[in-house]
């Protein structure tokens, strides 16, 4: 694994006094706030759904957050500096649409049907299997995916600043429980809001200094095609051919996987951020919160894409895959970001820079563990386990979950220290349930004829295509001709195009299913399904007010922004 | 639990932690130009650590002053 070979690298850089009271003093504010918090979070509400009273700037700002892990802010920095601009079209095509669209057509439903959570949504629509389907592939998955995410973290701990792996591992996840044990999701939420403005503190600077160091954007773009190729710099117009650009990929798989399948699926139904917006005050709020968060994060290639291809640019030495890095004794991809903030970042910034990148990680694992917590109280234990506690013991169950999730991550994380591939396959099975997740709930949100089986086996069929799928490249690699439509595509195409046929598949079996067995009566699809539910009136608000007017905003700066870097 | 006090807005832990950050970054930044060191950053002449943490305090003095609890009349 390639995270692996880093554990025998030398350390990149060594913190100063300064920077070690910054990284202590971020650690005392994120336990100050728990511990503040803890009185306000007694009841169910309070504790899973942060009292449902967060202002639109605050569930927006969280909504990104538990999103902008450290390892996703590395990764894509390494992959910039890998693949070139390409890299953005997960942050651009890959989210900005899935999130307006979330919130203009979905968060209405899931708000109004005051649902908990995605599951929760899942026993509304289609019913009880349904839900626990989803309930126990997002738990298991995402406490697992928690867990990979702290080892992965604390190996790059110990590969930046030469912290000790097992201390990195226990410091920052205790730190983690027992903030959001004590406050629930309002702590979490309040967490990440921090996290995210350390992000952004700690992150700016880079590219900052380093297009000062480029000479300008024109400048950095003739280093990178003297130094890599022009290719890296186009966003759309290498992608006519598999063959034509650094990541081996098409078009139409940047636009039905990526755009459509993997993104929408993974903004509208993935219950890690959802249940951000679920917090919101009220539903001009909900609606808002995604649409402050698509505006930010159409900036976020600023702080990650950026610095990897001005890496490209400025950096003396060439990076290189992990394999090739150990053998001579040189720096990997991967290392990117940390090799610009001690490119450029002196005492006391290069703490922020290192507070940035655990505020991430941290911002990340807060959102997976309140996310189980979540499923896990009201949409395994009370379902089916205990359906008469009271909601004192349903809070005092979710403390103890949060824990128990956290403890379930420290071992994952032990687990992959032992056995690597795990890491891989998990990773590969969190994927395969996104896209037939957003098939089931996007039927269930719009088609009225949807039924409780065919939401089910739709549901069912679309997961175990993916996986199915997915084994036969294992078996077979010429398979790959017929799943991602080309032998050249790479991993990150075979993925893609996996999504789009098994949401394909979860779409026609729903539909084929849906006509075999007998509908809803209506009155049973009120506050759920879209045609049969009316929208309640927000009150008349000037234009500036309007979720729609701030929409049309973000999509029009999305479609500038991808023409600019054509 | 509606009667509970008055709770802390996010806004104004955002900016202790501003604040704070943005005193050591100065500091420290200050520190560097009376004591240059051995071996400095890439475009150590910008002082980035000087305005960036000034930036920061700016920013941090705003949020906590705007969002500072307010004496119930």
């Amino acid at each position: 694994m390639p995270f692996l070979a880093l554990y025998a690298a030398p350390r990149l850089v060594s913190l100063s006094p300064v920077d070690l009271v910054i990284v202590v003093f971020y650690f005392a504010l994120v336990l100050g706030i728990g511990w503040y918090l803890r009185g306000r979070a007694r009841t169910g509400e309070d504790f899973f759904m942060a009292g449902r009273e967060m202002t639109a700037w605050i569930a927006g700002l969280s909504f990104l957050s538990a999103n902008l892990g450290s390892l996703e802010l590395m990764g894509w920095a390494a992959a910039a500096y890998q693949y070139g601009i390409l890299a953005t079209h997960w942050y651009w095509i890959g989210a900005i649409p899935a999130m307006l669209f979330l919130a203009l057509v979905m968060m209405p439903f899931y708000y109004i049907s005051r649902t908990h959570s995605v599951p929760g949504y899942l026993k509304l629509r289609f019913g009880e299997s349904s839900r626990a389907l989803s309930a126990i592939s997002f738990a298991f998955m995402t406490v697992l995916m928690s867990g990979i995410n702290m080892y992965s973290m604390a190996l790059v701990m110990k590969v930046v600043l030469g912290w000790d792996i097992h201390f990195s591992i226990w410091v920052s996840s205790l730190t983690v429980a027992i903030y959001v044990a004590l406050g629930g999701l309002r702590s979490a939420i309040f967490n990440e809001v921090l996290q995210f403005i350390l992000i952004w503190a700690g992150a700016l600077l880079i590219p900052i200094l380093g297009l000062i160091e480029a000479g300008g954007w024109n400048n950095l773009k003739l280093q990178i095609a003297h130094n890599a190729s022009p290719q890296y710099t186009h966003l759309w117009s290498t992608l006519g051919s598999f063959t034509d650009n650094p990541m081996g990929i098409h078009w139409t798989g940047i636009v039905f996987g990526l755009g459509f399948v993997i993104s929408f699926g993974y903004w509208t139904t993935d219950f890690l951020v959802v249940q951000r917006v679920l917090s919101a005050k009220d539903m001009r709020a909900a609606e808002m919160a995604p649409i402050i968060g698509a505006a930010f994060k159409s900036l976020v290639p600023f702080i990650v894409i950026l610095p990897g291809l001005l890496a490209l640019a400025v950096l003396p030495t060439k990076l290189t895959g992990e394999t090739a890095a150990v053998a001579s004794g040189g720096h990997s991809y991967n290392e990117v970001l940390p090799l610009m903030l001690a490119r450029y970042c002196g005492p006391g910034l290069l703490g922020l820079g290192i507070t940035a990148l655990i505020a991430g990680f941290m911002s990340g694992m807060a959102g997976n563990v309140s996310a189980f917590t979540t499923v896990w109280t009201y949409d395994i234990y009370r379902a089916l386990i205990n359906k008469d506690g009271s909601d004192h013991h349903y809070v005092n169950v979710g403390r103890w979950t949060t824990i128990v999730g956290v403890l379930i991550s420290v071992g994952t994380a032990y687990l992959v220290m032992q056995f690597a591939s795990i890491m891989d396959y998990v990773q590969a099975l969190f994927s395969f349930f996104i896209a037939p997740l957003f098939g089931t709930v996007l039927l269930g949100m719009l088609w009225k004829r949807a039924t409780g089986p065919a939401g089910f086996w739709g549901l069912l069929a679309g997961t175990l295509s993916s996986i199915g799928m997915y084994a036969w490249v294992k078996v077979d690699h010429t398979a790959l001709r017929y799943v991602a439509l080309s032998p050249n595509a790479r991993d990150m195409a075979e993925n893609m195009y996996r999504a789009l046929w098994s949401w394909v598949v979860c779409v026609l079996v729903t539909v084929v299913v849906s006509y075999l067995t007998s509908p809803k009566p209506e009155s049973e699809l009120d506050g759920l399904v879209y045609g049969v539910t009316k929208i309640p009136e927000q009150g008349k608000y000037p234009l500036f007010h309007r979720p729609a007017f701030w929409a049309t905003v973000v999509g029009i700066a999305f479609v500038v922004m991808n023409i600019l870097v054509w | 639990m509606k009667n509970m006090r008055r709770e802390l807005p996010i806004w104004l832990f955002a900016g202790i932690s501003l604040l704070v950050n943005g005193v050591l970054i100065t500091a420290a930044g200050i520190w560097e130009i009376v004591h240059p060191p051995a071996n400095p950053v890439v475009l150590f002449r910008l002082h980035a650590s000087v305005w960036w943490g000034a930036v920061l305090l700016a920013l941090g003095l705003f949020f906590c002053i705007r969002f500072a609890p307010k004496r119930e009349p």
